[in-house]
């Protein structure tokens, strides 16, 4: 029987993994948007295992809410992520350098 | 399960918003950007429905859609003052945006459908309904930030805001499907009487405290998470900054008082702590990088942050006083980032953005009206009387103060005479440098008119703050 702690602790490792994979990563932006959708995903895990667990649906039905949210954002992230490319010509994250101070 | 009808006449505000959303959607799909005067109007027609449905129905209230949404007092209000700071905003924006051709139907469209995902947050009684109102603001102001589709500085901003707003939203769903965990409950009435009467474990209860406050923290723009809000203050068009800087604040502050307060009133001591870190480095770290500022819109992002700093600091006093003064300061916060960032928009022209302080010089001997308009402005956000901003500054340090916080005041009090500093720079700018040209200002009549009446709004409350701030002691009362 896998225990409602199991779960957390993939999801604990999933949440930390994305926000580290955004702090650390220098080079792409496209993983930045994988970060943000892994991120999404570790608390759709959470919220699934607690509503499991406790017998209550609620928690699933906010997952379908996120789930949609999500594809929303990716949408947006990414036609930023288009016009953004057409000026600079490039996907690197350290390009993004002409605002600072 | 019996199903019960809910009262939908607590929600007619964001209803007919909706519909009216829809409508000028579709205006904007049949007309193209041929009819943008049409659209234009609508959409301040919008606002000012939303605005009077929301007056006419306000008084009666209460829980309604399974109690996931609420209509209280302090909804009533803040739509008021959403609705009425979005009209500014589109009204002040209008010859900017024409000037820049940005002046499209998109804008209108993203603006109406992120006025109604902050009248959800507003009313928002569950994480859910918080959630989507939340996204619906934040999606539409990430396309907003990025419309100037040619400019580097605004898809730069944009992306920055995406990114670190995804990241805000991913903590604060971390932070509720922890607490969803202990308390079983998403309702934040469910919550706070799960906190009150149960023995949960208070260990993983905080935990989820700590990553709700990083998301509100994260929203609100306070230190050490603020690092995207100078750069989308000054990467966006200053039409779209303005939008970004003040109704959202309103609707973020609704949502701190839900979370926090509402649901988690129990838990003071826990998140108390966090808030007075946040306020204080706030506070601080707002003031001090402001004064190296050359760049006017950067300079308002970080005195932005001092100023969230403040609002902070009433909402951690966890009093009632307290949280009035909070909500006073939000609502002067927002009148006053109005027209500061009004006036940037009134000396632009077409080619010419007024963002850098330089750009003010020896506005005093071109146009001494103006000049004094952003003296009054400038007074007001450093707090100096008989201003409203004084008295908003005055009513979170003593709430501070009543509830023996001595310490923080005390920062407070310093770091606002420190970050008087770079307002009067503004101020000497006007008045005691020499302008080299003189150009015209290109805004229409009607904006003038408008903002002289926003900033002697602000000289008024200032004045007489009597009357606005009974209503915020009655609200939290």
């Amino acid at each position: 029987m896998i225990a409602l702690s199991d779960f957390l602790i993939v999801a604990a490792i999933l949440f930390s993994l994305s926000v580290a994979g955004i702090f650390l990563n220098r080079k792409n932006i496209i993983i930045l948007l994988m970060c943000i959708e892994l991120m999404l995903l570790a608390v759709n895990l959470n919220f699934i295992a607690f509503s499991y667990f406790a017998g209550d649906a609620a928690g699933q039905v906010f997952v379908f809410f996120i789930l949609t949210v999500a594809a929303a954002e990716a949408a947006i992230g990414l036609a930023i992520l288009v016009v953004l490319f057409r000026n600079l010509s490039t996907i690197n994250v350290d390009a993004l350098n002409r605002l600072k101070g | 399960m019996a199903f019960e009808v809910p009262n939908m006449l607590f929600a007619l505000p964001e209803m007919l918003m909706l519909a009216l959303c829809c409508m000028v959607l579709l205006v904007v799909a049949f007309t193209g950007n041929r009819q943008i005067n049409l659209v234009h109007a609508l959409s301040q027609l919008s606002l000012l429905l939303t605005f009077l449905t929301v007056f006419w129905m306000m008084g009666e209230g209460g829980l309604t859609f399974s109690e996931t949404y609420i209509k209280d007092p302090l909804s009533d209000v803040l739509k008021l003052a959403i609705c009425l700071v979005n009209m500014l905003v589109l009204s002040y924006s209008y010859s900017y945006l024409q000037a820049r051709k940005l002046l499209q139907g998109e804008f209108y469209v993203l603006a109406l459908f992120a006025t109604l995902g902050m009248l959800v947050m507003v009313s928002a009684h569950h994480f859910l309904t918080l959630y989507l109102g939340l996204e619906l603001m934040s999606l539409c102001l990430y396309a907003m930030v990025a419309m100037q589709r040619d400019s580097f500085a605004a898809t730069e901003a944009g992306m920055k805001y995406f990114i670190l707003g995804a990241l805000a939203s991913g903590m604060l769903l971390y932070g509720m499907s922890i607490i969803y965990g202990v308390t079983g409950e998403l309702g934040i009435q469910a919550i706070a009487a799960a906190i009150a009467n149960e023995e949960l474990n208070q260990t993983v209860l905080s935990l989820g405290i700590v990553f709700l406050v990083i998301g509100l923290g994260f929203k609100f723009g306070a230190v050490p998470f603020h690092m995207w809000l100078p750069d989308v203050y000054q990467g966006a068009p200053t039409a779209i900054t303005l939008f970004v800087a003040s109704a959202p604040k309103i609707a973020a502050f609704a949502m701190l008082i839900r979370i926090l307060t509402e649901g988690m009133g129990d838990m003071l001591g826990v998140w108390r702590d966090m808030l007075i870190m946040l306020a204080i480095l706030s506070i601080m770290l707002g003031n001090i990088l402001a004064i190296a500022q050359t760049n006017l819109k950067r300079m308002l992002a970080y005195s932005t942050i001092s100023h969230v700093g403040f609002l902070l600091l009433g909402v951690l006093a966890g009093s009632q006083n307290g949280y009035a003064a909070a909500l006073f300061y939000t609502l002067v916060y927002a009148l006053m980032t109005l027209g500061g960032f009004g006036m940037i928009l009134l000396l632009s022209r077409e080619g010419f953005e007024a963002e850098e302080i330089e750009d003010f010089k020896g506005l005093g001997q071109r146009h001494p009206w103006h000049a004094l308009m952003m003296l009054l402005l400038m007074f007001s956000m450093a707090g100096i009387p008989p201003l409203a901003g004084f008295y908003a500054k005055l009513a979170v340090i003593k709430s501070v103060v009543d509830v023996n916080l001595l310490a923080i005041a005390i920062v407070a009090v310093v770091m606002s005479v420190i970050g008087a500093y770079y307002y009067l720079r503004v101020v000497k700018v006007m008045f005691f440098d020499t302008a080299s040209e003189r150009p015209q200002i290109a805004a229409t009549t009607s904006m003038q008119y408008l903002l002289s009446g926003n900033v002697l709004a602000v000289l008024l409350l200032g004045l007489f703050p009597g009357g606005l701030f009974a209503l915020c002691a009655r609200i939290f009362s």
